[in-house]
């Protein structure tokens, strides 16, 4: 429902950019233990308000579906849907008479399953007692089972009516292929009818171990307190093993277009490449580029050229998803049916253009600017800093990362920018996907 | 009270008493919170409040967990200040608004507060126009420099506007008309309501967008984009008395105008139940519920929109509420149902029902299944345990929500631009704490009746979702190593 419209659409992706001015600010002191069971733990103090925020994060997105696509979603949906003998209704009263707020989700890297509480003996005693029940002893009922398979289906087809759901499946499947990237982390309709009750467990048997498992946790409480708190919500789970690495993501040889009818006004297009994983040596560099090309929102070039000169779309962006392997580099927006090619073709000449030349010097300072400048926006909230250091925790990278980001940034060159979009990205090979047309 | 002084010298990080102008809300908590004790005692923002010679009212509240700063002004126009013809104006002036003034030409506004490592945006609702710059708190004054600039010196060149609406319509087609739930709510919304501005749609039809003129948008900008007109709401670690200096310098040499004056537009009365259905390619059925009701704003008894917004989280507060456990789960009738309230707006509003069948389920019957939840309501006082849970929940969301800053600029700035005081929202827990199980079936049986009721129904047509129309440029698959 619409109740309020913004200036422009801000993408929302797990991109976490983080950079950090040593000279003016401190990062947050990140605390980093094993529990007894080897599950790996990342602590920030934050004792402004009384709660705290605890994530654990299994290595099990969806990308360890197999072949039954939607597996790990269907998994995580289930654990509030009984445990330990309760069931969903009485899981659900019991978070909610102590204020407390349980998610699960699941993207193509992993399972996050995340509570939030008050603290206070009252409420997170109890909080962590049940979250530890459905994160070690779910029951996964046939009934629930069978209510949240339709209610994925029904799901699945509210995608199918949406223009913006359909090009992005696509996409994904044009631009990954065979590889466990490619399927949708929601399932298809067919693989969904597929999953068994013994699937998800033997899912949750594997992959929800300690071995697999980083967890991440911010709030009012000491370090001491964390380190319970760590040992307590993975009490009773399997020691187990990290999961094994995914394959890797080979690059497209040659272009690959699409184009599906849909009853629309507008097309939806989406245009990339495999492009980056988390710490490749590339990374700044085609961070700090693609925040000129498309990833600073009303100043980058492809807004300026497809939205502010031409007014061809009210969203136009791109930008590189670093996951485990690499992620897609994806350019977007959706225009009028009738001007979809031309839209098509300013993309593909500003892109053309910025592979060959790269920013300007004036475009590269002012990103570097704004990236370095608005550092401390990314850790002003209790919820922000979870996210990062659950990022950071996650893909292993240095407990210091944040301190060197800044200098990171900085030090990138046109050169470099020019150099890793040319060796990086190939407009001859990449994947377009439309969607619209028909109205 | 739990006594626990950890606990409670956390709290006295907000709690510097400094007295500034304008109340400093505190208050605690008494009592118990769902029959236990409360593990501390709350301290409510501290907030400061001023208001320049120009009529222009500043708000400051202090949160100083991390050096950044909000700010957002607000304009007491939006969607429903609009009549026929200009609909959608407060929202294209709105995109306007980045497209140059004599001192900033087009781009510039956003350009220099991205080279601050600012993030902006702004948004257009029924009751208010608001534009927000986020920034490392030292950055405050570029944003007051720009904002005091767009009030009053903005150019509306023709060109760019002409260029900007079109962006706009491509926004409507985005949002609106190739979604079919939305388009069957602007369907729905223009059935309920007739007389009020709340008919038309925020972003405007698409005829008056195709039909808007530059002048349009001037005369909208002359008579609503003034200081006394305007909410400046700054959060963030930030000293109230040298923010309040700030804007002295930057907005307090803007003149007073005179002040834009509204028709009440007031909603006639309903004589009779509405019904539309609403036809477009789609593959799930979606019904909307929706009862006209007071808001905060409009209620001759205070309590009443306390009761209504207990009433909604009653059905559908959270995974333990009626509609998820009755419907989506106990009957499993709906895939998704929802019961939403909003008691901040200006005039009188809905309270709505929606709902996507389950498979072989119909509209009509998940109809009668929320008809028979809201009979129940009606006839059946709420038990003790629900509504402890849902006082529960208030309390930890007003916890919870104190975590964004973000979040807690836009209640003050929506309560200030809907006419109403932002020290209201510091009485909001204690209100709904005071809710009776009586009290929520009485609004129930007063505002829930089949008269007062519209239900607009989406009916799918076939998509006919031919794959693959063209292929050019490539192979479809198999494209790798």
């Amino acid at each position: 429902m619409i109740r309020v419209i913004d200036h422009y659409a801000v993408r929302l992706i797990f991109v976490i950019s983080i950079i950090f001015s040593a000279q003016v600010l401190a990062s947050p002191d990140i605390e980093h233990w094993k529990t007894g069971d080897g599950a790996r733990v990342y602590f920030v103090e934050a004792m402004e308000l009384p709660m705290v925020d605890i994530h654990i994060i299994f290595d099990a997105g969806s990308a360890r579906d197999g072949e039954q696509a939607g597996l790990a979603n269907f998994t995580a949906t289930l654990l509030s849907d009984g445990a330990g003998g309760l069931n969903s209704d009485t899981i659900a009263k019991r978070f909610s008479e102590i204020g407390a707020r349980f998610g699960a989700g699941v993207d193509r890297d992993m399972t996050t399953v995340t509570l939030r509480t008050l603290i206070g003996d009252e409420y997170m005693k109890p909080a962590l007692a049940l979250f530890n029940t459905l994160l070690t002893k779910p029951d996964f009922p046939e009934q629930d089972i069978e209510r949240e398979r339709q209610r994925i289906l029904i799901g699945l087809q509210q995608e199918e009516q949406s223009p913006g759901s359909i090009v992005d499946r696509t996409f994904y499947k044009k631009l990954y292929g065979t590889h466990p990237y490619a399927t949708p982390p929601n399932g298809t309709s067919a693989s969904i009818k597929t999953i068994t009750r013994d699937m998800i467990q033997s899912f949750h048997a594997k992959y929800y171990v300690s071995g697999n498992a980083v967890i991440a946790i911010t709030g009012a409480v000491s370090k001491n307190e964390a380190r319970k708190i760590a040992e307590q919500i993975t009490e009773g789970l399997a020691k187990g093993t990290a999961a094994e690495n995914i394959p890797v993501v080979s690059a497209l040889e040659k272009a690959g277009v699409e184009n599906i009818a849909h009853p629309s006004t507008q097309t939806h297009v989406r245009m990339g490449q495999p492009g980056v994983k988390r710490g490749d040596p590339d990374y700044f560099a085609l961070y700090v580029g693609n925040h000129v090309l498309g990833g600073s929102g009303l100043v980058s070039r492809l807004s300026d050229e497809v939205r502010e000169k031409r007014a061809m779309s009210y969203s136009v962006y791109s930008y590189f998803i670093p996951q485990r392997e690499y992620g897609a580099f994806t350019i977007g927006l959706q225009t009028k049916n009738d001007q979809t090619s031309e839209a098509i073709d300013v993309v593909k000449t500003v892109l053309q253009d910025y592979i060959e030349h790269g920013p300007t010097k004036e475009e590269l300072v002012s990103s570097k600017k704004n990236i370095t400048g608005g550092f401390p926006l990314n850790i002003a909230s209790n919820s922000k800093i979870i996210g990062y250091i659950s990022m950071i925790g996650f893909y292993g990278l240095p407990l210091d990362y944040l301190d060197r980001f800044n200098d990171n940034i900085n030090s990138v060159t046109i050169e470099q920018i020019q150099e890793a979009f040319k060796r990086r990205l190939d407009i001859g090979k990449m994947v377009t996907v439309t969607v619209g047309g028909q109205q | 009270m739990t006594d626990n002084s950890i606990k409670t010298n956390r709290l006295i990080i907000g709690l510097v008493a400094v007295v500034v102008i304008g109340a400093i809300a505190l208050y605690q908590w008494q009592g118990s919170i769902s029959g236990k004790k409360s593990p501390f005692q709350p301290v409510k923002s501290k907030v400061s409040e001023y208001s320049l010679d120009n009529g222009m009212k500043i708000i400051v509240r202090e949160d100083h967990r991390a050096p950044v700063v909000v700010s957002q002004i607000w304009y007491k126009v939006g969607a429903s200040y609009e009549h026929g013809g200009i609909t959608g104006v407060s929202h294209v002036l709105e995109h306007m608004m980045f497209k140059g003034t004599t001192a900033h030409p087009p781009g510039e506004f956003s350009k220099i507060i991205s080279e601050n490592g600012g993030r902006e945006n702004a948004f257009t609702g029924r009751d208010y126009t608001a534009y927000f710059q986020q920034l490392e708190k030292s950055r405050l004054a570029v944003s007051f420099e720009l904002e005091a600039d767009r009030m009053r010196n903005l150019l509306l060149l023709p060109e760019e506007f002409a260029k900007e609406v079109k962006v706009v319509m491509e926004e409507r087609r985005l949002r609106t008309e190739d979604n079919p739930q939305s388009l069957t709510y602007e369907n729905f919304a223009a059935t309920a309501f007739q007389t009020s501005p709340y008919h038309n749609p925020i972003i405007g039809w698409m005829n008056d967008l195709e039909n808007m003129n530059i002048q349009d948008l001037q005369a909208w900008y002359k008579k609503w984009y003034a200081p006394n007109n305007a909410t400046l709401v700054v959060a963030g670690d930030v000293n109230p008395k040298e923010v309040y200096l700030l804007a002295q310098k930057y907005f307090g040499v803007i003149p007073r105008s005179k002040n834009g004056v509204n028709k009440p537009q007031l909603e006639t009365e309903q004589n009779g139940i509405r019904r539309i259905v609403v036809k477009r390619p789609a593959k799930l059925a979606y019904l909307l519920m929706g009862y006209q009701v007071p808001v905060l704003k409009t209620a001759k008894e205070e309590w009443e929109p306390y009761a209504l917004e207990v009433l909604a989280e009653i059905m559908d507060g959270d995974e333990s509420a009626r509609l998820t456990t009755n419907l989506v789960r106990g009957q499993q009738i709906v895939a998704a149902a929802s019961a939403s309230y909003d008691i901040l707006a200006r005039l009188q509003s809905l309270f709505l029902f929606s709902g996507v069948p389950s498979e072989g389920k119909t509209v009509q019957e998940i109809e009668q299944a929320l008809r028979v939840e809201i009979e129940r309501v009606k006839n059946e006082p709420v038990s003790r345990e629900e509504l402890e849970r849902v006082k529960t929940q208030v309390v930890a969301s007003d916890v919870y929500e104190k975590d964004s800053v973000f979040y807690q600029a836009m209640q003050i700035g929506t309560l200030e631009t809907i006419g109403l005081n932002w020290k209201l929202m510091d009485e909001y827990v204690e209100r709904i704490r005071a809710v009776t199980p009586e009290q929520v079936q009485q609004v129930a049986r007063k505002y829930l009746i089949e008269d007062h009721l519209t239900v607009a129904v989406l009916e799918p047509l076939p998509l006919e979702n031919k794959k693959g129309m063209t292929n050019a440029g490539g192979s479809t698959h198999d494209t790798r190593h």
